[in-house]
């Protein structure tokens, strides 16, 4: 049963032949955008790589790079094989082509449609991703005199100022965290060495915060020392200040700015899907419908194309059997081997 | 003798007009770069608005704006012109009109340098207002309850982390003055009431900076408070500590950011006086060449273009003529009125 048929006359070829012209168009400028969209990410993950644990998250721009140039290669043959088409004397050359070129765009189309599932759901792994490089980053922030972690302070205090937010889920994360390196601490003062001995691990340890979490929305001038003790400063009860510093972390700050472009990203790589398999559609009809006109004398008859000349089942078998034959034969294979020896 | 005369005959005058049909194309394109400058600088502007006083002047942005769609209807019209000129019946009705064009578009060059010095010269009035309107800023910078004056705050915070200043001048502009609102001052303990008997006004002043001034390139955590007294923290010397806090001044980062955009936009005027002066002498020669066909019928005759009829000496003396008998003239009617009154 052949699948989707239509009949074609000559006009609906000619037009059938110049929207496809149109459309592979569109599609090329679509596959340039996706290209651009991909190395566009890739800059804006790069920027804050260094608070990033890993980079599995950058599996999602490469595919979008690959998957645009791959979709402007497919859709410039697309439109020189239209352009071709409706010429009887040049057509025939591009038979060969059509087989393999239909294998490679569906692959394409398929990676098309895994980068949009990746964009949606590749969040998570950009959660965790965030929770080491930000444990890191304030962990190393006091770090300054270390090669490989100096420039750790510069970018979690730019960080901060940039996204408005404090410390990985809240700025309380940095009470945890010795953020003052030993070179400014004078250890013979009574309050760095009560510090000091306050816990086990020797750090020295403060309910204060950096100066880039102070928000300058606030109406007062920052508090950052002493933030759970109310008695420091006048007429401030840190329960209920909520404009002194960023009450937002920066994991949610990112995870929240980062989603919000591949979301967006996600969209726009479905509907180059759609313009894209819209192509592919057109091209079949095309072909097929030029195909039966062939060995007739009058090139302006009725015509029918379709989509599969048999139904999806079939065409899958059709397929598969070469590769299951070459499963079979190694199977073969291996089991004379395996009586030969035995 | 007539100045830089060229001889044309058809071909060379088709290739004149379509060069210059072109070129008048770029113009269009040129005035549209100077009217989205002229747009982009007044909006540049108009976001630090709140730190010029009152005597901000946003001449020049409108000057560029004007300039811009000025340069489009002119270059757009002397397009026209161009694209009419090879077709003699076409051309003859815009003979009348090419001598007043070409004058004013004289003028608009002499406009458009003027703009261009305006440009590179609104550095001082601009130095002027910065300076008046950042010192207002951080006297009200603690005024975050007063309506008209609570965002003041957020705006100078911003402002100088963005353009990495501290200050009006430098940093020490901030312990002249009192940026503590007397709200979060208590006025029961000695320190405050030490600081406030200190001087004539009663102001809690202190050597102690925002944290907006605070440098994140420092290699230790930002000192804020006490900044001239080095024994209170450990390592440090005021002297020569140059990475704690930004050390240059506000006033000197906005006029440098402003400078260099107007420096960029004088350049570019410049360029755009010189692009005009090219079509309006390559509209002169079409305009001479097509006037002075040997033959008026035959379209192929050949036939002379020039910049000026005679030499620069002999068209000044003649328009200083033409002037002076438009004077005289003038005189004479007045003459005869006053005649006219006197007698009766």
């Amino acid at each position: 049963m052949v699948l989707m048929k239509m009949k074609f006359s000559f006009q609906k070829r000619v037009k059938l032949a110049q929207s496809l012209w149109l459309l592979s168009w569109m599609a090329t400028v679509a596959g340039s955008i996706t290209f651009c969209l991909g190395c566009f990410l890739k800059i804006e993950l790069r920027k804050r790589a260094e608070v990033m644990g890993n980079t599995d998250i950058y599996i999602v721009p490469h595919t979008l790079m690959i998957v645009g140039l791959g979709g402007l290669g497919i859709n410039y043959f697309a439109g020189r094989i239209c352009q071709d088409a409706l010429d009887p004397s040049r057509f025939p050359q591009w038979k060969t082509f059509l087989k393999p070129y239909y294998g490679a765009s569906m692959f394409i189309a398929f990676l098309m449609f895994i980068a949009m599932l990746m964009s949606f759901i590749m969040k998570g792994s950009l959660d965790s991703s965030l929770r080491i490089g930000l444990r890191n980053g304030i962990r190393f922030y006091k770090d300054t005199d270390t090669p490989g972690r100096c420039f750790q302070k510069q970018s979690m205090d730019r960080l901060q100022m940039d996204f408005q937010c404090c410390g990985n889920d809240d700025y309380s994360d940095w009470f945890e965290v010795q953020w003052i390196s030993n070179r400014y601490l004078d250890l013979s003062t009574k309050d760095v060495k009560d510090r000091i001995k306050s816990n086990v691990d020797g750090r020295y340890l403060l309910d204060g915060v950096p100066f880039s979490c102070c928000n300058p929305s606030s109406p007062r001038p920052c508090i950052q020392y002493q933030l759970t003790n109310d008695s420091a400063h006048f007429s401030y009860e840190h329960q209920t200040e909520e404009l002194n510093l960023y009450l937002r972390g920066c994991r949610e700050a990112l995870v929240s700015y980062y989603g919000g472009l591949m979301n967006t990203i996600g969209v726009v790589v479905l509907s180059v899907l759609l313009v894209q398999g819209s192509v592919l559609a057109s091209l079949r009809y095309l072909q097929t419908s030029l195909e039966a006109l062939e060995g007739q004398e009058n090139a302006e008859a009725e015509s029918e194309g379709y989509l599969l000349e048999k139904s999806v089942k079939e065409t899958v078998m059709e397929w598969l059997e070469p590769v299951l034959k070459l499963l079979q034969l190694n199977q073969v294979a291996s089991e004379e081997g395996e009586a030969a020896p035995a | 003798m007539a100045l830089f005369l060229i001889k044309f005959d058809l071909k060379k005058r088709v290739q004149l007009a379509q060069m210059l049909w072109l070129m008048y194309w770029f113009a269009v394109m040129a005035g549209v770069l100077v009217f989205a400058m002229g747009l982009f600088f007044k909006i540049e502007l108009r976001k630090n608005s709140e730190l010029m006083d009152n005597s901000e002047s946003h001449f020049v942005p409108n000057l560029l704006i004007a300039v811009g769609l000025l340069a489009c209807g002119i270059n757009a019209f002397g397009g026209k012109i161009c694209y009419d000129s090879l077709d003699s019946t076409k051309f003859a009705k815009w003979k009348g009109i090419m001598k007043p064009f070409l004058i004013s578009c004289l003028l608009f060059m002499v406009l458009l340098i003027l703009t261009a010095l305006f440009c590179f010269m609104m550095r001082i009035p601009l130095q002027f207002t910065l300076a008046e309107g950042l010192k207002n800023g951080m006297k009200f910078y603690k005024d975050t309850d007063t309506p008209g004056r609570c965002y003041m705050k957020r705006t100078l915070d911003q402002m100088q982390m963005e353009f990495k200043c501290c200050g009006n001048n430098n940093y020490k502009d901030w312990f002249e003055i009192q940026w503590v609102s007397n709200r979060y001052l208590d006025f029961s303990a000695k320190e405050v009431k030490d600081r406030i008997s200190s001087n004539v006004d009663g102001k809690y002043l202190m050597d102690a900076v925002p944290f907006s001034c605070c440098n994140p390139t420092s290699p230790r955590p930002c000192i804020q408070a006490q900044l001239t007294n080095n024994t209170a923290h450990y390592s440090y010397d005021h002297y020569s500590e140059e990475l704690n806090i930004w050390k240059r001044g506000c006033q000197q980062a906005l006029v440098s950011y402003y400078g260099g955009m107007l420096n960029t936009i004088g350049a570019l005027v410049i360029l755009v006086t010189l692009l005009e002066g090219v079509v309006m002498i390559g509209l002169q020669y079409v305009n001479t060449a097509m006037s002075t066909l040997v033959n008026p019928e035959d379209p192929e005759s050949e036939s002379e273009g020039w910049m000026l009829e005679k030499t620069v000496k002999e068209t000044f003396t003649d328009i200083m003529a033409k002037m002076k008998a438009m004077s005289k003239g003038g005189q004479v009617e007045e003459g005869d009125g006053d005649g006219v009154a006197t007698v009766s």
